[in-house]
């Protein structure tokens, strides 16, 4: 059906509230890359057969990710008038424990995550009420969603949706207010309203340069040309950051809704959508989207009868991560080598097929269709000065929580770490917090009361990125993280300028000499002088934020690269020219698991037997390739890395 | 690949030139890799030179010139992947498979590639062999979750 009134769309809307609050039970399982890696497919299968085969009167659906990826499998249970539950680690084998304990007002404690009365939708600023009329047993202690650590500081715009709805109906999109905001653009609001409310709202895009997205669309509509394109940058490449990833996959309807939204405002009638190849989910979800929206015609010609038409296309990467960078980007769509030009001219000018073009990225979009909802100003007062909104990181590494945290922009990164990643694991020290991907830096303990903004975090010496935040603790070695940064910059420098193409490569053979132990003191002034010349004589800013990971390290973490070069010592252990692995024979118990599981057969001693005690074993270090498999079997703390 | 087979993925796209990325992938989607003989025809049909192939070829990472094997086993190592030790993953399909990143095995059953990043990184270190995603892995795992690809 082609939706071309506003009847049309709420009786969508009733349709898509019904397959999510509907009138029996339903079991959802979250089914995004997360889920799936820990196996959700699974799941989903033994709940379906079971269902079946007992027919039990249970809808089961499908979701995506709810942020909690370590969490995962999370499954929750919807019954009209009780609270929703949410379960965490599922199993297939247990998975039908829940359903069938379900029946007898129950629940399984151990599993579980935590209680949902009600819901916010964000879009139209409701509350929605599960109305509870109905108690379940066991659950005195279950906390409430907003009370669990993880959850408890975030707000969340950008993943409104996700872990919510089905992402593959675009009535259970409707259901929760989406295509209203388009609605109104393109029925009530004419395109200089609609740039003039985002660029109130402040909002700044998404990627990485945190330009303000109202300028970046009035600079494109103001360009002369008949023909204009809009596109999304879903070439999510920082690693460690895969907020896009869970957004396109669990809710890809806000993205293409944001779009349409956008091109309306600029007078575009083209799009592309530039996914990642690695990302084979979030393609076959953007796929289906697409499909479903030229359907309901919200894409394509005369779209909700406005006489506005957009067209999108998607276009899958070829897994180059200079690719993000715009002119790039839009290189590889024009069929050529993925290769950044100088922007002298702006490509919201003389962008794709030298046609203005204006590119944001997946949550840039994805914010709009909020910002058009509520309005400039209630967005506005979200987050600080200068930084309006919320961002999603991904808050993974060495902390206790891992997963997509949704916060006003300001929080502090103790908060972030801390409270709702709940510190660091095994008693470890904080140490450090990447952010920024290969082109921020790391920012020390003594910052960690750093508010998170743009500019803050710019002036730490980091930047804000796609909003990857890996943490760092006392057994992570800084050189080692500048090395890996610099290996993975000098593979990805597409080599058109010499300073990016070898500085990266000398910066990458200086930083490997430092952790094999033949590094020289005067290797660091040399650092910050190729990092320099780097920075400054790039086109792009693949190679213009490249020496970034090394000069942060070099500024906060001095001293542990002078221990690497003066003393030859990797003091978190992770340099392994710098290791020496043996056996403290006061506590090994000679029960000869090292020596199993030994690739290079390395450690010898005699194994304790009922009868006999046995000897403590020993490294022949000439032997020892250190690959730590010892080290990892032990369990006696008996092995001891030097 | 027949030469026919060939024409039909061109035409999916019109045979536009701006399609050529998405052709190859097609294209290697089904042959794992992409032969010469090829790449030739695809040059010749769609009246795109040669060497601008084999430089989209040689470019971007998801293409591969060389031939790989029955199974794909990519190691991530992402940030988050790195930190939680996703390079003893490496080193231990390394010794185990007898073979370095980017190689094929003797008897073409595995290639051992690295990715940066494949975005499931709380789940870190991750690997991803043909196309599922295998998370939370440790040495130990290994040698049974590579009997399970034959």
């Amino acid at each position: 059906m082609k939706i071309q009134t506003k009847a049309d769309l709420e009786k969508i809307k009733e349709k898509g509230l019904e397959s999510l609050y509907p009138k029996a039970i339903k079991v959802s399982v979250g089914m995004a890359t997360c889920g799936l890696s820990t196996g959700a497919g699974k799941v989903y299968e033994v709940l379906q057969n079971g269902v079946e085969k007992a027919k039990l009167p249970i809808l089961l659906g499908q979701t995506g990710c709810i942020g909690f990826c370590q969490k995962e499998p999370v499954v929750d249970i919807f019954e009209p008038g009780k609270p929703r539950i949410f379960y965490q680690g599922v199993t297939p084998e247990r998975s039908m424990e829940l359903v069938e304990i379900w029946f007898d007002n129950k629940v399984v404690e151990d599993l579980l995550l935590c209680k949902m009365e009600r819901e916010d939708w964000i879009v139209e600023g409701v509350v929605k009420d599960y109305s509870l009329h109905h108690l379940l047993d066991g659950m005195d202690g279950t906390p409430h969603y907003h009370q669990v650590p993880f959850y408890s500081k975030q707000f969340k715009i950008a993943l409104r949706n996700c872990g919510f709805i089905n992402p593959d109906l675009i009535d259970e999109y409707i259901a929760r207010g989406g295509y209203f905001s388009l609605y109104k653009a393109l029925l009530s609001m004419k395109p200089e309203e609609i740039i003039e409310e985002i660029k109130r709202s402040g909002l700044r895009g998404r990627g990485g340069a945190g330009f303000f997205t109202g300028n970046k669309w009035e600079s494109c509509r103001r360009s002369k040309g008949d023909r204009k394109f809009v596109l999304c940058n879903a070439d999510e490449g920082d690693p460690g950051a895969y907020m896009d990833r869970s957004v396109l996959e669990g809710d890809p309807h806000s993205v293409i809704e944001g779009m349409i939204i956008g091109a309306y405002a600029i007078g575009a009638h083209e799009g592309f959508i530039y996914v990642r190849d690695e990302y084979p989910l979030a393609i076959q979800k953007l796929r289906i989207a697409i499909h479903q929206a030229e359907e309901a015609g919200l894409l394509g010609e005369n779209i909700l009868g406005s006489g506005f038409s957009f067209h999108v296309d998607l276009f899958r990467g070829g897994g180059a991560f200079v690719c993000g960078e715009s002119t790039a980007l839009m290189a590889s769509i024009e069929g050529k080598v993925g290769e950044p030009r100088a922007k002298h001219i702006h490509t919201t000018e003389s962008g794709l097929w030298d046609k203005p073009s204006n590119l944001n990225n997946v949550e840039t979009w994805n914010n709009v269709p909020v910002i058009l909802g509520r309005g400039a100003e209630w967005y506005s007062k979200i987050g600080t000065e200068g930084s309006k909104g919320t961002k999603v990181f991904s808050v993974v590494g060495k902390v206790n929580n891992t997963g997509l945290v949704e916060v006003p922009m300001g929080i502090t990164l103790r908060e972030i770490v801390y409270d709702v990643g709940g510190g660091i694991p095994d008693g470890k020290k904080f140490k450090a917090v990447q952010t920024g991907g290969p082109s921020g830096g790391c920012i020390p303990e003594s910052l960690i009361d750093l508010p998170v903004d743009f500019d803050r975090l710019t002036e730490a010496g980091s930047m804000m990125g796609s909003g990857g935040m890996i943490i760092m603790d006392e057994s992570t070695c800084m050189v080692d993280i500048a090395k890996y940064f610099m290996g993975f910059l000098k593979d990805e420098s597409c080599g058109k300028c010499t300073s990016c193409r070898e500085g990266t490569k000398r910066m990458y053979e200086i930083l490997c000499e430092i952790s094999e132990g033949r590094g020289k003191l005067e290797d660091l002034a040399l650092l910050e002088e190729l990092g320099w010349v780097t920075m400054e004589a790039s086109l792009c800013q693949l190679g213009g934020t490249a020496p970034n990971p090394v000069l942060s390290t070099i500024r906060y973490f001095r001293k542990e690269y002078e221990e690497h070069i003066v003393n030859k010592r990797c003091p978190a252990k992770v340099c392994r020219a710098l290791l020496q692995y043996r056996i403290l024979s006061d506590v090994c118990t000679s029960c000869g698991r090292c020596a199993k599981v030994c690739p290079a057969k390395a450690i010898k001693g005699k194994q304790r037997t009922k009868k006999e005690k046995g000897k403590p074993f020993e490294i022949d270090t000439k032997k020892c390739i250190k690959c730590g498999m010892c080290f990892e079997a032990c369990k006696f703390e008996a092995v001891e890395v030097e | 690949m027949e030469s026919s087979e060939i024409e039909t993925i061109i035409n999916q796209y019109n045979g536009k030139e701006s399609a050529i990325l998405a052709i190859l992938q097609d294209i290697q989607g089904k042959e794992k890799y992409l032969p010469k003989e090829i790449l030739e025809q695809v040059a010749q049909k769609m009246q795109i030179p040669m060497t601008h192939i084999f430089r989209l070829a040689t470019f971007y990472n998801a293409l591969s010139i060389k031939p790989r094997g029955k199974h794909k086993v990519d190691v991530c190592l992402g940030t988050a992947c790195h930190v939680r030790g996703g390079n003893k993953i490496i080193d231990k399909l390394e010794r185990d498979l007898s073979i370095s990143v980017g190689e094929t095995t003797k008897d073409k059953r595995f290639t051992l590639e690295s990715v940066r990043c494949v975005g499931c990184c709380s789940l870190g270190p991750v690997a991803v062999i043909d196309g599922h995603v295998y998370g939370r892995l440790t040495q130990d795992r290994i040698p049974a979750l590579l009997k399970e690809f034959k």
